[in-house]
């Protein structure tokens, strides 16, 4: 492959063709500011701070935007560069609510960052901050247009990503808005609460609902027993909200600093993942064996869950009514551990720690209360936690590695890789091919389901018949294996869909920065935690025996079927016409 | 009637023709707008997401998502008609119809809107009441021509 060789502030410089001014001048040490520029997205242009002068170019030009050429001269400082980029950044500032001090994003702020590095101390221009209606109209999250700056990002993640279409940009010129159609909110358009949106935001104008306060008032109140869950995905993403580098695997630390906030028990999705695995993968085998609805497909994760009871309410069927691990921990922890701990469903609190803005909408669904009271009672993101860790001044850094308390705190690796694309795949296989064969599975890595590819198949030897399986994560990927099983063309046994790219270390709730090279670090990180387990297929979890032979009596049991299974609703706003 | 634009199958198939279909949902509505509904039963049969027809809506100003008169009135604001007069022909406008520039009447007969240049710099100052254009103006005549349109209206109601 040809280098391209061409002159950045007057050094000759080379890089691979195809890059853009941005991308090339990143490998020699030059960031170049920018806004709406995401590596993961299209180029949008429209924010223009990131220019710079280009020799023969009458004009600045958006690095973004422009692809590096052989000879190209580029600076990327210069009087007018600076001017105009200090103009830009002046104009963006005039119409922003100068709420810096108490914005939920002080601290991880794109564009106060960039104020902060191009040493901004006044704005010229008068003030014109928008003082719009915010939508706080779900569970999962808040939109403040007010702070929105328009790069787009969300749209683009929103249409182009997820394919769920909601957030757009409308109206043009000045009067652009990133909103729904017909400026609605949230509620009454079919969002499914990804937070992808927020995700990428460089400022404060989407964001997860914080449900901090509650948490602090369940904690403070004497009369409540407050136990917390953690999800697989967040004991490699945490350590982030504290300056590590993408992939630490934080478990032991993160047990330790939960303890440190005054839960009274530390506990772990991951053993709710395992029970999971139990009753999918049997419902799984009932439906081989009594002619039930194939493919059957996951129903953990709760965007997609939302998505598919949104676009696709025929195919309903399809979906496990297992309910997903935190709502299977949430209903055991209120029955089962309230029984064995002595304790009153009605005195136990329970907190999930979530990859998720959506897993907030599922816990307030109003069918997750079969334990008799809610089963899960307040759900704080990986973000959220970051943010209650430093309000209660943990340090992070020097806390000493602790573990999950008993019983619920007992999982496999199986449950540690549901956090990653292909993993709850993954994790049924390891055990559904050993109830079916009756024999041991002694590779227990299917590495065919791993991986960021969008849509991923395989195809599984279970004692002499083949099963075709797929797993798709984004719902772009997700709404392409709808359509083959809309129009009949999927062959497929089982399937198993995220709604986030990358599975729930992708997550809307994740710490800043969830790109997809950081998708891959915390994926290889949560292989390892798989990896240096002892038990790693759920069927062998003691915890999972004793809870079946102490409380569930089997799989899809009686108990089972009213505390861990579940309905879905048609949430298609399509108004059927007579 | 929104209903039978969209459901013309051999339209709707060609999914690039969004900009089209909304000009001709609206030259099709008596209120001379797309509504919401209209906007997502064009969204459904293009297979496309509602907030990309109302993105798509919104950003062209021959689309109007409000309801508006069943007669358009443009007035063209660059500077070729305003050197030619364009004032004294907005101020006959506004005071024949009783309403300001952006507004509808009570009868929701006209909406008088200004339109950045329609092409008609040789006969300015110009307007255009729906497709017709009308140029060389002078207040009497535009109280002549509106007078056309009133008779028509006129006209309609008699036979309703």
């Amino acid at each position: 492959m040809n280098l391209v060789r061409f002159e950045l502030n007057g050094q000759a410089v080379e890089v691979s063709p195809g890059l853009s001014i941005l991308e090339a001048a990143k490998q020699y040490g030059i960031k170049i500011p920018s806004l709406c520029h995401h590596p993961d997205q299209r180029v949008k242009a429209n924010c223009r701070v990131c220019v710079v002068e280009v020799e023969g170019q009458r004009n600045l030009v958006a690095s973004c935007a422009t692809t590096v050429t052989e000879g190209m001269k580029v600076r990327t400082n210069s009087p007018k560069i600076r001017e105009t980029v200090q103009t830009i950044l002046e104009l963006i500032f005039a119409n922003h609510p100068q709420e810096c001090l108490t914005c939920v994003r002080n601290g991880n702020c794109e564009l106060r960052q960039l104020a902060a590095d191009y040493g901004i101390r006044e704005i010229k221009g008068e003030m014109a901050a928008p003082s719009l209606p915010i939508d706080m109209s779900t569970p999962s999250l808040v939109r403040n247009p007010n702070k929105c700056i328009k790069c787009g990002r969300c749209a683009e993640v929103c249409h182009h990503v997820q394919e769920t279409g909601i957030l757009y940009s409308n109206y043009r010129s000045i009067d652009v808005a990133v909103e729904p159609e017909f400026g609605k909110n949230l509620s009454e358009v079919a969002c499914v609460l990804c937070g992808q949106c927020a995700s990428v935001c460089p400022v404060g104008a989407i964001h997860e609902r914080d449900d901090i306060a509650k948490v602090w008032a369940a904690l403070d109140d004497l009369n409540k027993h407050v136990v917390v869950q953690v999800a697989p995905s967040v004991r490699v993403s945490v350590a982030e909200e504290f300056g590590y580098a993408p992939g630490t695997i934080a478990t032991g630390k993160l047990v330790a600093a939960l303890r440190k906030l005054g839960f009274d028990r530390v506990f772990d999705t991951d053993f709710g993942a395992d029970v999971t695995i139990m009753e999918e993968g049997h419902e799984l085998l009932h439906r081989l064996n009594n002619a039930g609805v194939l493919p059957m497909i996951t129903s953990c994760s709760p965007g997609w869950v939302k998505y598919i009871e949104h676009n696709y309410p025929e195919q309903l069927g399809h979906l496990s009514t297992a309910k997903s691990p935190q709502q299977m921990f949430g209903a055991l922890a209120k029955t089962y551990y309230a029984k064995k701990a002595g304790l009153d469903p009605a005195d136990i609190y329970v907190v999930s720690i979530m990859p998720c803005t959506a897993k907030k909408f599922e816990s307030q669904r109003p069918e997750m209360s079969d334990s008799g009271v809610r089963d899960v009672d307040a759900v704080l993101t990986t973000r959220e936690l970051g943010r209650i860790l430093k309000q209660a001044g943990v340090e992070f850094s020097v806390l000493t590695e602790e573990q999950f308390d008993d019983p619920l705190g007992i999982s496999t690796g199986a449950a540690a890789i549901f956090g990653a694309t292909g993993g709850v795949m993954e994790a049924a296989l390891r055990t559904v091919y050993e109830v079916v064969t009756g024999s041991e599975l002694t590779n227990v890595e299917f590495t065919q389901v791993r991986g960021m590819d969008g849509v991923k198949e395989a195809e599984i030897d279970l004692a002499g018949s083949k099963v075709k399986v797929a797993v798709a994560h984004g719902l772009g990927n997700a709404r392409k294996i709808m359509e083959l099983i809309k129009t009949g063309q999927a062959d497929y046994t089982f399937v198993e869909i995220m709604a986030c790219p990358g599975g729930c270390i992708g997550g809307g709730g994740q710490p800043y920065g969830t790109t997809n090279a950081v998708r891959r670090q915390r994926i290889a990180a949560l292989y390892q935690v798989d990896e240096a387990l002892p038990l790693r297929k759920s069927h062998e979890s003691p915890a999972v025996i004793e809870l079946y032979k102490d409380f569930l009596g089997q799989p899809l049991g009686e108990v089972s079927h009213k505390l861990l299974h579940t309905k879905y609703k048609n949430r298609s706003l399509r108004k059927l016409k007579g | 009637m929104t209903n039978e634009q969209c459901n013309n199958e051999t339209v709707m198939e060609e999914g690039q023709a969004l900009l089209q279909i909304l000009l001709r949902v609206q030259d099709s509505s008596q209120e001379n707008y797309v509504s919401e509904d209209a906007v997502n039963e064009i969204a459904y049969k293009l297979n496309v997401s509602r907030s990309r027809v109302y993105s798509t809506a919104s950003f062209y100003s021959a689309i109007s998502l409000k309801p508006r008169g069943r007669h358009i009135v443009r007035v063209c604001i660059n500077a070729p008609c305003e050197n030619a007069g364009k004032a004294e022909i907005l101020a006959v406008l506004e005071e024949q119809l009783g309403i300001k520039l952006g507004e509808t009447t009570g009868d929701r007969q006209f909406t008088l809107e200004g339109v950045s240049c329609l092409g008609a710099c040789y006969v300015s100052p110009a307007i255009k009441i729906d497709n017709k254009l009308y140029g060389n103006l002078t207040p009497e005549v535009v109280v002549a021509i509106l007078r056309t349109y009133r008779e028509e209206v006129d006209t309609v109601d008699c036979t309703a």
